[in-house]
């Protein structure tokens, strides 16, 4: 029984580790009242800046890439939508198309017409003391890639910020009143400019963990819909970092029952399961973001007094 | 209230000054010209290509002969126009529908599928039949962002998106499996009969007679949007929901789920126009990403039909010359979207400065 549930949990984990991420730096700008749709644009520029920054040299350097990327993806976010203020959801969809043309223009032209596929060093799983040898979950949640324990470690510090500090009560502050807050003595501006960038380093994290945990290499359009999803597991979390953590893994399960059935020989066609995730998408948003209520000022546009 | 956490009011849609101070407006739209060329050019340099070579392909294969014209610019420029025309109706009525791309596919499945099923029996009108098919195909591909936004409040961006990709395996299925070619080599669908197939509306060109049904679709939703009640709640819709719903007498929830519906439904005819003129096959990357070109051309258009028509021809020209630039340049085709984010990023942005720009000439005048 083992040897089928564990290597299915193992998957479950590895493959919720970028959506978990990503879904994360999404909540802190959402909860700060502004929606990337450009994270699909954020991730996928993370993959890149991934391979590029491991081929020159190693993980760790692959994993700074990453996250500078998706930190200067978010800055152009930022320009247009916090400095000229134009519309959220425009401004998203456009950086995503531009990205996803960017890194592929790139890509090409840097490593030729056809794209060679790159051998970069990746991730290796690290097991923690202890804590593996839980039996059947414990391999599935303490024997991953270090980026795995990253999105736990960021889920904490999260709940942590946004409950137990001042600096993240002035955060939910800004999502939720941006004029009361301003009132208050905080500047919206400021915080929302530190959520958007925070956003897309974790959000480049994800896309660098795409790469250097899982795939290996850059391939054109590779972040598929990931930010996306993620934007929909933002929702199923409720705006709660453990709540997207959770929901996360639901899309994990997903991804791995791909394998599971791939792997028992089954005679469904495969397009049926790699179209899952994005079903699930839809399923989940109609049925379980019931009563879950956005950060109220989301989106919106005004942010201060006049 | 069903409570979902996506209200549908909180992206207001773009909008276009119906009355620009010229000049002015000018201006905005010259820097936005300068931004988006000297953008270009960076990322030409940076990619190690010759800014120069790169643009005379560009031109010369937009618009550099006959043949580039009526073969090339304007034959991609018909789904364009249809696909566009369906975004401006979805955004004017206040509908993101970034789900084009997956109506479309749905749209050319559809008619594959009915055209190739009925031209034994009907001959020509298996034309007509797929067309219709392609229509309606769209429209229930639409259907289900529609109601999940209606029904759960669910936004319809993320959705639409999630359809798209959906559209993509299903399309992947279909030509690997029920409607692969007979010797099940290659993952495409057989070609459509003669009979079939949209015929040449300049004989010796590529050019097929869904140009001019694009340039009906744009002189009906120009008619419509401008000259009819119906079109009138749409507009009124899309421009303050809460507004119309206070005002009474107009049910929002069932106009904007028509107006979804009918862009769903263009779309899906820019995927049968497709099938029909151009490609007479089903297969896996029948549209280079032209659902998600569509919303750069609705934005540029103003999502005002007639110029939506104008628009969706510079990008079909854009689109020609841009694999001139692969062939001649060697520079990546991916680069249209760059384009296309940045042409929309400069709208978006000169949008804003323009009404910053009059909110202060308000006050000074006042």
């Amino acid at each position: 029984m083992n040897d089928v549930v564990t290597p299915f949990l193992e998957a479950t984990v590895r493959t919720a580790t970028p959506l978990a991420l990503a879904a994360l730096g999404e909540t802190l700008g959402q909860k700060a009242g502004v929606i990337n749709v450009g994270l699909e644009g954020v991730i996928i520029a993370g993959s890149l800046g991934a391979v590029v920054a491991a081929g020159a040299g190693g993980v760790t350097i692959g994993l700074l890439g990453a996250g500078l990327a998706g930190l200067l993806t978010a800055l152009v976010f930022g320009v247009f939508v916090l400095w000229l203020r134009t519309d959220q959801i425009i401004t998203g969809t456009a950086l995503t198309l531009g990205a996803l043309g960017l890194t592929s223009t790139l890509y090409h032209t840097v490593y030729g017409a056809g794209g060679a596929a790159l051998s970069i060093p990746t991730l290796r799983p690290v097991a923690l003391p202890g804590l593996s040898f839980i039996p059947v979950v414990g391999p599935a949640l303490f024997h991953q890639p270090v980026v795995t324990y990253l999105a736990y470690l960021v889920a904490g510090v999260m709940w942590w910020f946004f409950y137990r500090t001042h600096a993240g009560l002035a955060l939910r502050a800004v999502g939720e009143r941006p004029e009361a807050a301003q009132t208050a003595g905080i500047d919206p501006r400021r915080i929302q400019w530190l959520a958007v960038m925070a956003s897309g380093v974790l959000g480049g994290l994800a896309g660098g963990s795409l790469v250097l945990a899982q795939v290996g290499t850059f391939t054109d359009g590779m972040s598929a819909g990931r930010g996306f999803i993620a934007i929909a597991i933002v929702a199923l979390g409720r705006w709660h970092p453990f709540g997207v953590l959770g929901a996360a893994c639901l899309f994990g399960v997903a991804s791995a029952l791909q394998f599971l059935f791939q792997s028992t020989g089954s005679s469904l066609p495969y397009q049926l399961f790699l179209a899952l995730p994005y079903v699930l998408t839809l399923v989940m948003l109609a049925g379980g973001t019931r009563g879950a209520r956005a950060p109220a000022a989301l989106a919106q546009r005004a942010l201060t007094l006049r | 209230m069903t409570g979902g956490p996506w209200h549908s009011d909180t992206a207001p849609p773009v909008r276009m000054t119906r009355t620009p101070q010229a000049w002015r407006s000018l201006g905005i739209a010259l820097t936005g010209v300068l931004f988006v060329s000297a953008t270009l050019a960076l990322v030409l340099t940076a990619g190690g290509f010759d800014v120069g070579t790169a643009g005379a392909a560009l031109l010369r294969g937009a618009a550099g002969s006959p043949d580039a014209v009526f073969s090339a610019t304007l034959v991609r420029a018909v789904p364009l126009i249809l696909a566009g025309l369906a975004v401006a109706i979805a955004f004017q009525a206040g509908i993101l529908n970034i789900g084009a791309e997956g109506q479309l596919l749905a749209g050319a499945a559809a008619a594959t599928a009915t055209a190739l099923a009925l031209e034994p029996s009907l001959g020509r009108g298996a034309l007509v039949m797929g067309l219709l098919a392609s229509g309606i195909a769209g429209g229930a591909w639409a259907a289900v962002p529609a109601w999940l936004r209606r029904r759960f409040g669910v936004l319809e961006v993320i959705s639409t998106i999630m359809m798209n990709f959906i559209a993509l395996y299903a399309v992947g299925f279909l030509v690997r499996g029920p409607l692969q070619e007979a010797s099940r080599i290659y993952p495409q669908s057989p070609t459509i009969p003669e009979a079939a197939r949209l015929p040449l509306l300049l004989p010796g060109t590529r050019l097929h007679v869904g140009f001019a049904l694009a340039l009906v679709a744009v002189a009906i939703a120009w008619y419509v949007l401008r000259h009819t009640a119906a079109g009138f709640r749409v507009r009124v819709v899309g421009a303050s929901p809460s507004a119309a719903a206070s005002a009474g007498r107009l049910n929002v929830p069932a106009v904007t789920m028509r107006a979804f519906l009918v862009s769903g439904l263009l779309a899906g005819v820019a995927g049968g126009v497709e099938v029909h003129g151009v490609t007479y096959a089903l297969y896996d990357n029948l549209s280079p990403g032209y659902g998600y070109t569509a919303i750069a051309v609705a934005l540029l258009g103003g999502l005002q039909p007639p110029y939506v028509l104008a628009s969706g021809i510079f990008f079909g020209a854009l689109e020609a010359g841009a694999a001139a630039m692969q062939r001649d340049a060697g520079v990546p085709l991916m680069l249209v979207w760059v384009i296309e984010a940045l042409i929309i990023l400069a709208i978006v942005a000169g949008q804003v400065v323009n009404a910053r720009r009059r909110l202060m000439s308000v006050e000074a005048g006042a």
